[in-house]
């Protein structure tokens, strides 16, 4: 028969202090722990969401980012427009865009220094194929003009960003007309321009890359290999998706310092947890021998005391979880190993993060709770009595 | 029998969960150790003292844009400066891209590289066979160790950056101060495989006269160049690498954030085990009393065991963090500069006694109040 779970309810309530206090230690750690796994989650956010499926990016070939030397020539556009499976937009107008990349330099709202944030030029085609890009307050550059749109997590934390302001660009000074919003995407990290202007600027003879849209999936992975196989052209297809998706790596010294310090405060919670629990074991010796006595046999007094612990444990997540909640939403940024450009994100306590952080806290009871519950089954009945 | 043996004798009464205490206190106090070691390496450490006399320039905007190659000759002719050499970041692929066939690689001058980084050690004739053989390498030994490389070796990297795979040979091995897991090659090499690639230079490290001159070289180098089109940053070694870890984020206070979450976990952890062992002890401080030890004299008890267990957790941290970085010290990269001092190890004992101290307070000030005849009568 097993014992009742309100016996250890019970018991908790009874050593008020020593149950908060042990609770409240498990849920710094829980904290910690959610705390790294919701920055993580809100990279893999901003880079997983990026990208249709039918858009194809091109690079050239061997390259792993828009911003490496060299990129396609402005000549082999034409070839790429005439590729069979690109899509026509309602207007006729072959659906590529031809896109480059500049880094600049802001400075930060808070004045804690100087940031270098991707600046993308484009044409109003490159806008029409990134449907989830919404303006929300302003309009759109006119192509030929020095104008730039920003997004909202960029005007959010950069100075000088607002419509009405001006940056430079090089040598040329660009007026902000306009606040996208990047739905948390990784153009939320980016400021978009007219590429023509730029071009007449800085006379760039090649584009960063080409964004093209295929008619449908079939002829999306047609594209992509038919431009990596050209032997002309010098050139990688790659799925746009999976090129956002491969930036995640970014996150890889948050991934790996995160680790390190989760583990070596779980371990320290363990042990602080396995310390109450031998605590309330010790306490318990005569009611435990009573129990046994009376019929409760050593799996039901083993399962009583590691529920125990298991309560424990669940009681500080849950008061990590409600430390944590706060910070939901909240954006910040590190930067693109690729680009050395800021990434904008949010902290997302999405339900996966939440899972995580109970599943880990139940390891920590398990962890913590099962030797002194081993212990407790395995009581001396007749000296427990007595003492 | 002693005070300070009364305090240890009662430290270990219950050796489980003593040592419970400790080790989770310990396991604390490592991770403060961490993050201090790391603060210090980033924020406090000023870097070797050749580090000091060495300026980085590079584009003002971002590393990822490049310097025109006349800007050495340029540079060398400011006042201070005594040698100049160019780096390019190649960042290309070792046979996949796995973290671990990750390594730094520059293409560089042969004939200047080694005035510039003085502390770099190679036998003169692998210095020559370098020079001579424009698609040679130099590995830093720890690297070819790593990778089992030797003189004489190919190495083949393909290029991601630029459109050019290098098809080397390791020409020499050299030896740093700290692992620098780095292989230079000849910057001709690229220039001849990939023509954009001339004339253009990722950064340029500088070799000042003394330390004392190199704000003024610094900001010279930046003045000599503002109203080019290709402004310049010239910062210390330090600085420049202090940039990388800027990259990464608010790192001050997510260092920070940690370190607090750790001293409360283990004031909680400090004051739990003080408040369940003083509780055991009502009848024993009755009895105490009763002998005609004084309220003063019992709190001390109470605070000295607290303090004494925390040390010992703040000591057993330490030394399991001497042994992590040591560890970490072996991956190089950004790990190479950490180092746990004695100041660090002080500090952290002293935060594990201020909590020893802190969290045995309230406890034991009631313990200490308690009414002899309540106390006797107390049942455990």
């Amino acid at each position: 028969m097993a014992i009742p779970v309100s016996y250890n309810v019970r018991n908790l309530k009874l050593r008020k202090g020593l149950t908060i206090m042990t609770a409240l230690g498990i849920a710094l750690t829980v904290a910690t722990a959610i705390f790294i796994m919701a920055l993580l989650a809100g990279l893999n956010r901003a880079f997983g969401s990026t990208g249709d499926p039918l858009n194809v990016l091109v690079l050239r070939k061997g390259s792993t980012s828009e911003l490496a030397a060299g990129g396609v020539e402005r000549d082999a556009m034409q070839t790429l427009k005439e590729l069979p499976g690109v899509a026509k937009n309602a207007k006729g107008e072959t659906l590529a865009s031809g896109e480059d990349i500049l880094v600049i330099v802001l400075p930060r709202r808070d004045g804690t220094g100087e940031v270098n944030v991707t600046t993308r030029f484009l044409t109003p085609l490159g806008i029409e194929m990134r449907p989830k890009i919404k303006l929300v307050s302003g309009r759109w550059f006119n192509p030929g003009q020095h104008e730039v749109v920003v997004s909202q997590s960029i005007n959010k934390r950069f100075a000088k960003t607002n419509i009405g302001d001006t940056m430079q660009i090089g040598s040329g000074f660009w007026n902000v007309v306009g606040i996208f919003d990047g739905s948390g995407t990784a153009h939320d990290s980016e400021i978009w321009g007219d590429i023509n202007q730029l071009t007449t600027d800085f006379e760039r003879t090649v584009y960063s890359s080409v964004l093209m849209r295929a008619t449908d999936p079939v002829a999306a992975a047609a594209l992509k290999n038919r431009v990596s196989d050209d032997q002309r052209l010098k050139l990688a297809g790659l799925i746009e998706p999976e090129y956002y998706e491969s930036q995640t790596k970014s996150g890889a010294p948050i991934k790996f310092v995160g680790f390190i310090v989760a583990v070596i405060m779980a371990i320290g919670s363990c042990f602080a947890a396995m310390n109450t629990m031998y605590a309330a074991v010790s306490y318990r010796g005569r009611e435990i021998a009573t129990l046994r006595v009376l019929g409760f046999s050593r799996p039901s007094i083993l399962t009583s005391f590691v529920l125990e612990s298991l309560m424990l444990s669940l009681l500080g997540a849950l008061i990590g979880i409600v430390l944590m909640l706060p910070f939901n939403g909240m954006t910040t940024g590190t930067s693109n190993q690729v680009t050395f450009s800021e990434v904008v994100f949010s902290l997302q306590l999405t339900t996966g993060v939440l899972m995580t952080a109970v599943v880990f806290a139940v390891v920590m009871g398990l962890l913590g709770g099962f030797a002194p519950a081993w212990h407790a089954s395995r009581q001396d009945i007749l000296g427990a009595l007595r003492g | 029998m002693t005070l300070t043996r009364f305090v240890t004798k009662n430290a270990f009464r219950n050796r489980r969960r003593s040592v419970l205490t400790v080790l989770s206190i310990g396991f604390s106090l490592l991770l403060l150790t961490l993050m201090m070691t790391i603060w210090k390496s980033f924020y406090i450490d000023q870097g070797s003292v050749l580090s000091a006399q060495r300026l980085i320039v590079r584009h003002k905007v971002s590393l990822v844009f490049n310097l025109p190659s006349f800007y050495r000759e340029k540079i060398r002719a400011i006042p201070g400066v005594t040698q100049v050499v160019n780096q390019q970041w190649f960042g290309g692929i070792y046979k996949d891209d796995k973290p671990e066939n990750f390594f730094a690689q520059f293409g560089t001058d042969p004939e200047e590289l080694f005035k510039v980084y003085r502390e770099y050690q190679m036998p003169a004739d692998q210095l020559e066979a370098w020079k001579k053989d424009r698609a040679g390498a130099i590995v830093d030994s720890e690297l070819a160790k790593k990778h089992g490389w030797k003189i004489g070796d190919r190495l083949n990297i393909k290029g991601t950056i630029f459109p050019l795979n290098l098809e080397l040979t390791i020409r020499g091995l050299f030896t740093a101060p700290q692992n620098t897991q780095a292989m230079y090659f000849n910057k001709t090499y690229l220039d001849e495989g990939y023509a954009p690639a001339k004339g253009a230079e990722g950064i340029f490290a500088v070799l000042v006269d003394t330390p004392d001159n190199v704000p003024r070289v610094a900001k010279a180098i930046d003045e000599e160049f503002r109203n080019s089109t290709r402004p310049t940053k010239a910062e210390t070694e330090k600085a420049f690498q202090l940039d990388f870890v800027q990259m990464l984020g608010n790192v001050k206070a997510f260092l920070l954030s940690i370190s607090l979450a750790v001293v409360f976990a283990i004031l909680l952890v400090s004051a739990n085990t003080m408040a369940m062992s003083i509780r055991e002890r009502t009848r024993e401080v009755a009895v105490l009393k009763t002998l005609g030890f004084t309220r003063r004299s019992i709190l001390g008890l109470f605070v000295g065991e607290a303090v004494s267990l925390s040390v010992m957790g703040g000591l057993l941290g330490s030394l399991v963090a001497f042994g992590v970085v040591a560890g970490l010290q072996k991956q190089g990269g950004f790990m190479t500069g950490l180092a746990v001092t004695p100041v660090t190890i002080l500090v952290s004992l002293v935060v594990a006694a201020l909590v020893g101290f802190l969290s045995a307070l309230v406890p034991s000030y009631h313990a200490s109040q308690v009414d002899i005849v309540e106390g006797l009568r107390h049942i455990g």
